[in-house]
Parts: C-alpha cells; sequence; structure tokens
C-alpha cells in the first residue's frame, strides 16, 4: 500500500530530522535509493522550489515528494506523517517546557545529535554538488581529468558561494532567480 | 471558536508568506503574536523558538503548535499547525503538478541546471555557518565526521546516525564542558 509507505517514510522524516528544514534532504535521498517513486536526480530542483515558495522547507519537500509518489493524496499524506511527529512531542513537552529545556540529558543528547545532523546535511550536500558542479559520469566516460567538473558551473557555484558568504542578508530565492536566469541564459 | 479561527487565520499568514522556512518566521511571529495580540512575551517566543530547534520535525510547525496549546489546548495546537502547513501544501501542489508537465521543455532544463548550482552554493554556506555552533570539540568533530563517512560511503540510514548519536551524546556529553554554553544558544 504505497499511501502507507508514504506515511511512514516521513514519519520517520519529520521523526529524526533536527534542526530545520535542511535535516529534512538526507532522508529524501534515503528514500530516492529505496523507492522508485523519486529520482535523487530532482531533489536539489525539489529543494530549489521548497526554497522559493513560502512555508516550512520540510513540509514543502514532503508536499512535492508524496506528489511525485501518489499525486494530490500523496502529497497530504506525505505532509501529515512529516507533521505529526512534532505535533505529538511538543504537545507532550509543553506541559513541562522549561524543565525540559534546563534538563542536563536533553542537552547532552542535543550535543551529540547537533553534529550528526550537520554531518547528515553534508552528506546530502555532496549529493547535490555531484549534481550540480561534477559529472563524473563524462569523466568515467572520456578518461580526461578535465570532465570532472562542469567548468560553467563551477564559475557560477564559486561565484555565488563568495556572494552568499559577504552578503548574508540577501534572500535565498535572488540566488536561484539569478541562477535560473544563468541557466538559461548560457545554456547549462 | 473565534480564538481558534483567529489562531488558524495568524498562522495561515505565516505560512503564506515565510520564505525559507523556520527561521524567517520570527519577524512575523514576533509581530504578529507579541506587539499585535500580546499573546506572548518576546522571550517566551525565543524559548519556543530554542525547544524547537532541538525537538525533532519542522522548527515552523513545532512553533505552531507550541503557541496554538498554550490559547487554546490540543485542539489549538492541531489548528496553528494545519493554518502554518496549508498555504504551502497547496502551492507546492500545484508547483509540482505544473512542472511535471513542463519539465522536458528546453528552457526549463536550462534553468534548473543553472538553480541546481545554487542550490548547492546556498546548502553549503548554511552548513559552514551553523558548523561553528554544531561542532565545539573534538568529540562533536569526530561525530561530525563518522556520520558523514557513514552516510556517504556506507550509505547508512540517517535513523541510526541519529540515534547512534543521540547516545554518544548522552553517554559523554557530560565530560564535555563546551555543552552547556553552547545548547543555550539562542537562534536570534
Amino acid at each position: 500500500m504505497i499511501l502507507l509507505e508514504i506515511f511512514w517514510e516521513f514519519f520517520k522524516a519529520g521523526l529524526f530530522s533536527i534542526g530545520g528544514g535542511l535535516a529534512t534532504i538526507p532522508f529524501l535521498y534515503d528514500i530516492a535509493s529505496r523507492y522508485d517513486w523519486l529520482d535523487a536526480e530532482i531533489i536539489p530542483d525539489m529543494i530549489a522550489i521548497s526554497e522559493s515558495t513560502p512555508g516550512p522547507i520540510g513540509t514543502n519537500m514532503a508536499t512535492y515528494t508524496g506528489f511525485m509518489a501518489a499525486g494530490v493524496i500523496g502529497g497530504i499524506i506525505a505532509t501529515i506523517g512529516e507533521v505529526l511527529p512534532s505535533v505529538l512531542i511538543i504537545l507532550l513537552i509543553s506541559k513541562f517546557l522549561t524543565a525540559f529545556h534546563e534538563d542536563s540529558r536533553v542537552l547532552c543528547t542535543l550535543y551529540g545529535l547537533r553534529p550528526a545532523s550537520l554531518a547528515l546535511i553534508s552528506a546530502a550536500a555532496y549529493a547535490v554538488l555531484k549534481a550540480s558542479v561534477l559529472t563524473l559520469e563524462t569523466y568515467y566516460l572520456t578518461g580526461k581529468f578535465i570532465d570532472i567538473i562542469d567548468l560553467k558551473a563551477l564559475i557560477l557555484f564559486v561565484c555565488l558561494f563568495v556572494l552568499r558568504l559577504f552578503l548574508k542578508k540577501i534572500h535565498p530565492i535572488v540566488f536561484i532567480i539569478f541562477a535560473g536566469i544563468v541557466g538559461v541564459v548560457f545554456q547549462f | 471558536m473565534n480564538e481558534l479561527l483567529m489562531l488558524f487565520g495568524i498562522f495561515f499568514k505565516v505560512g503564506l508568506f515565510t520564505f525559507g522556512g523556520g527561521y524567517a518566521m520570527l519577524p512575523i511571529l514576533d509581530r504578529e503574536l507579541v506587539e499585535k495580540k500580546k499573546w506572548l512575551e518576546t522571550e517566551e517566543l525565543l524559548d519556543y523558538y530554542a525547544i524547537g530547534q532541538c525537538t525533532p520535525g519542522i522548527i515552523a510547525v513545532n512553533t505552531a503548535t507550541f503557541v496554538g496549546y498554550r490559547r487554546k489546548g490540543i485542539l489549538g495546537g492541531i489548528v496553528a499547525t494545519l493554518g502554518v502547513v496549508i498555504p504551502s501544501l497547496i502551492m507546492i501542489t500545484v508547483i509540482a503538478a505544473l512542472l511535471s508537465n513542463y519539465a522536458e521543455i528546453d528552457a526549463i532544463r536550462h534553468a534548473f541546471a543553472g538553480i541546481r548550482v545554487a542550490v548547492a552554493a546556498l546548502v553549503i554556506t548554511t552548513i559552514v555557518s551553523m558548523f561553528k555552533k554544531s561542532v565545539v570539540d573534538w568529540l562533536c568533530l569526530i561525530i561530525f565526521a563518522l556520520s558523514f563517512a557513514l552516510s556517504v560511503f556506507a550509505g547508512i540510514s540517517p535513523v541510526f546516525v541519529i540515534l547512534a548519536a543521540a547516545f554518544l551524546g548522552l553517554l559523554f556529553g557530560t565530560r564535555m564542558k563546551n555543552m552547556k554554553e553552547d545548547a543555550k544558544d539562542d537562534p536570534s
């Protein structure tokens, strides 16, 4: 039953992704590797759409994946699955909210969770980088060292990376639109 | 009943007008809930945020559930959550439906090839800025490196990585002196 599978996968993603929207990305790659609802290649596109539309990034990605897997109902089920763990956990802990926040076991667990969650996001970022800047497939075909990277993409990447480091206030959507125009103009 | 509608309305607005997920939401929530409605103090909002960050799931949803629960109990929590999620649910469904029809057009393919590069740059700059807050000492660095390696090279499920890291944190966290000040970081 595909709807149950969708629900269960996104329930897990909602339950184990810690620290905001980007933490959902590793779960998308995990889902793409185990099911045929979702092609890993389109995950970067989904991230872009989720970042450039309003609303929480995590639920946006759930809706998108669910829709790809099973249409409108799939999108709704995936979103409910993604959201439900948060709602249940918050309802559970809101009774003793300050106590929870100060508890040393909670702080210790967090201390370990943060670097792991960041590492998972980094692993997902590596996959995005592979899909956008590296052209390993061409390299395997031709064996030429120059074919490892897509030069046009690398130049754009370095420009955007440096700009983003210095201009932190500029909204991500500006970068996304700009890169889309560059992609069309320079035939990426 | 009236207040439930109001809760739904406020969070619907938040879901509709915040681009980029949890962090972008803070200023709007502050204006709506603290300044206009006077339902909360800014400090409480920051507390909800801090807890939203360290509990699983989507920060925006966590905050909505918290505020809704405070005003109107469990039903309030659910209504506020629906409010924050529904705008993007509708929008993403429409976009996903349109895109799957137009994905073959050349201009759109080129645009997304460019956009993928921007996504890589955006995600990696976010990782760079999160790194200092999450990886505070050598144990964190080990957790980070192990999690990254397990995820990229061994394809281990993110669920196991997160569980293992939580366990390590619980086990060794108290011995690390950096833990406390880091975990109390404000999100602002």
